[in-house]
């Protein structure tokens, strides 16, 4: 009896799917528990995507603002002499620019800074509200790119009375909400009828605070010298370089080094990488509330092999093996922060979409985040599920069947 | 049969202190027998049902079960002989709650690497085996005690292997219950299938054609070995 050959025994492989069935188990018993632990890791991964996604999304505004306003926009504006006054640009610096080649458009404005901005004759004089007036050339909206939101621009006939354009931030200060026949304010001591009122600028921000008027009436009533003091210019884009190194030189010929020259455009991109460092601090914040998530998988992995000993037994007596309930465990882990992962990507996603639709940005949500989130989750689930799993593969079948 | 169901030979198992639950056990059981091993608690019937069922490693002597010398084999053989060969069916049933029975049963032949149709289709036989067709879809809270126990048992032979073991299979049911358990093993067997059932309550031993006595770790009287002994009859 003792030389009998038997055939070898070999164990049965698992299928993926039993294998998920298996897993879903401590799930399905637990659901509360496992919704909670699950929610540790959405929250995680929905604040790391949801920096993500806002951050992608403001940026894509970004981009789009960009393109719509163009990149070749160049502004030059007068600084201040060696002596530290207040430089002025010659009357003629426009008119000499213009005849750069590749310089495609010029504009300008000139600061009247004599006159004050009231909404009426009675407001105290103390109050100027910080308003600038400007007298502005009829082409000025076309060269920055901006837009009114209500009325009209300045023209041929109004540039020479009483009419003004305010920017989108005078139009809050003075409390006028949209432009019209009967509304006046008052430009150093003369009464102006608001004709127009423009939308952000966002290449010429002075202009938000500013209230335009034209350029002969600044002469004849509010005591302008004619001097530009800001202008603008729109260039071919192969050679603004070239343009921005004359530029100076040939507004102000004889001191060029009382000429700032700036790319408006610079700033925004600026702004941008500005905003990408902070993205990177969210992100870390993000990072931290997905590893205490991870803890949280952890720790309901630790208690739920701690609490299921028996069954870990029973498993056992039917012919699991060590590795078999070592997969049941991990799978379990991995599906639990799949879980989480999955409805934190949703809830990133949503409110990417919905403060993106709110604020009128295009919604973005890379790619990339939505895939490394994943993966983190699965990472972490495997890390946090490993050492349970591994605990209740070694426990003996007998240990684990005398528990009740 | 050419080789016998279970063969024990000079099997010890000594656990970390010194205590000696089994000492030099010898004992044959052969296919298709029904037999009770009774004894009072600390007797080791217990560890004997734990290395029998491969689930313990005895300390020193050569198992057998169904001709396979369970020293040789690895864990995952001995998993894979439990899958195969082995029903254990438990004094406290180890059901899976909010689990309908016929999954219950399905479930237990998860490690046969059957389809799951074919686990589903088998587990409806096996309670059809055990009389409870009528209670399929009940979960283990809606069936009575007896009715949960034949679920475990139905799970136990499920997968149709060779032994059956079966600790204190009664214990937690009532007479009546029980009776009808004890019925239901005795069909089982009169199918084939070999039973080892360990038990303290002598009456249930004494309704099986073979005991094997047990105390303090040794076999003290084998009713297929010798006459019954005079002294420590049946009730």
């Amino acid at each position: 009896m003792t030389g009998v050959e038997r055939p070898r025994l070999y164990p049965a492989r698992m299928r993926p799917r039993d294998v998920m069935r298996v897993g879903a188990v401590g799930l399905r018993t637990r659901p509360l528990r496992a919704f909670l632990s699950a929610l540790g890791i959405a929250i995680g991964i929905a604040a790391m995507v949801g920096v993500v996604g806002l951050s992608s999304s403001s940026g894509a505004e970004l981009d789009r603002q960009l393109s719509a306003l163009g990149t070749n926009l160049l502004t030059l504006s007068s600084g201040s002499t060696l002596t530290g006054e207040a430089a002025q640009m010659p009357v003629d610096a426009e008119a000499m620019i213009e005849r750069i080649g590749p310089v495609e458009a010029v504009s300008s404005i000139g600061k009247v800074p004599e006159a004050k901005v009231y909404r009426s004759e009675q407001i105290p004089e103390a109050q100027t509200g910080g308003l600038n007036t400007y007298a502005a050339r009829l082409d000025l909206p076309a060269t920055v790119g901006a837009t009114l939101r209500s009325g009209t621009w300045l023209n041929a006939a109004t540039e020479r009375y009483p009419a003004a354009v305010i920017g989108a931030d005078a139009a809050q200060r003075l409390g006028i909400g949209a432009a019209g026949p009967d509304t006046q304010i008052v430009v150093g001591g003369v009464r102006f009828t608001v004709v127009g009122v423009l939308e952000p600028v966002a290449l010429a921000t002075d202009l938000d605070a500013g209230v335009l008027v034209g350029w002969p009436v600044a002469e004849e009533r509010l005591g302008f010298d004619g001097h530009p003091t800001t202008l603008y210019t729109r260039s071919e884009e192969a050679k603004l370089e070239s343009v921005r190194q004359v530029l100076a030189g040939t507004a102000n010929p004889e001191a060029p080094n009382e000429v700032d020259v700036s790319r408006p455009s610079d700033a925004l991109a600026a702004k941008k990488a500005t905003s990408e460092a902070f993205t990177n601090l969210l992100l870390g914040v993000g990072a931290v509330a997905l590893l205490v998530g991870g803890v949280g998988v952890a720790n309901t992995m630790v208690i739920s092999v701690l609490e299921r000993r028996a069954e870990i037994g029973l498993r056992r007596s039917l012919g699991a093996t060590r590795g078999q309930i070592r997969t049941q465990f991990l799978a379990e882990s991995l599906l639990l922060s799949a879980m989480g992962g999955a409805g934190g990507i949703l809830l990133g996603s949503g409110v990417t979409m919905g403060y993106a639709l709110y604020s009128g940005w295009p919604s973005v949500v890379p790619a990339w985040a939505t895939v490394g989130g994943l993966a983190a989750t699965l990472a972490i689930g495997a890390v946090a599920g490993l050492y349970p799993a591994v605990r209740a593969s070694r426990l003996s079948p007998t240990e684990a069947l005398s528990t009740p | 049969m050419t080789h016998p169901m279970i063969a024990l030979t000079d099997v010890s198992r000594t656990y970390p202190g010194g205590v000696a639950a089994l000492k030099s056990v010898s004992l044959r059981i052969d296919h298709g027998e029904l037999v009770a091993i009774v004894g009072p608690s600390g007797s080791g019937k217990s560890t004997m049902l734990n290395v029998v069922g491969t689930l313990d490693r005895p300390s020193s002597g050569t198992i057998r079960i169904d001709g396979y010398d369970v020293s040789e084999l690895s864990d995952n053989q001995l998993s894979a002989l439990r899958a195969t060969t082995i029903g254990f069916v438990f004094q406290s049933f180890h059901l899976a709650a909010k689990v309908p029975a016929l999954d219950n049963v399905a479930d237990g032949l998860v490690y046969t690497g059957l389809s799951r149709a074919e686990r589903r289709r088998r587990a409806a036989a096996a309670l059809k085996r055990v009389g409870l067709e009528h209670r399929m879809d009940h979960e283990p809270h809606e069936l009575s005690g007896g009715e949960r126990q034949r679920v475990a048992i139905a799970r136990a032979v499920a997968g149709d292997p060779p032994l059956l073991l079966a600790d204190e299979p009664t214990g937690a049911l009532d007479s009546v219950s029980g009776t009808g358990v004890m019925e239901l093993l005795h069909e089982l067997n009169a199918a084939g299938t070999t039973i080892v059932i360990i038990t303290h309550d002598r009456e249930i031993a004494a309704s099986l054609p073979r005991q094997v006595r047990m105390r303090d770790g040794e076999i003290i009287s084998d009713s297929a070995r010798e006459p019954e002994p005079v002294e420590s009859g049946v009730t």
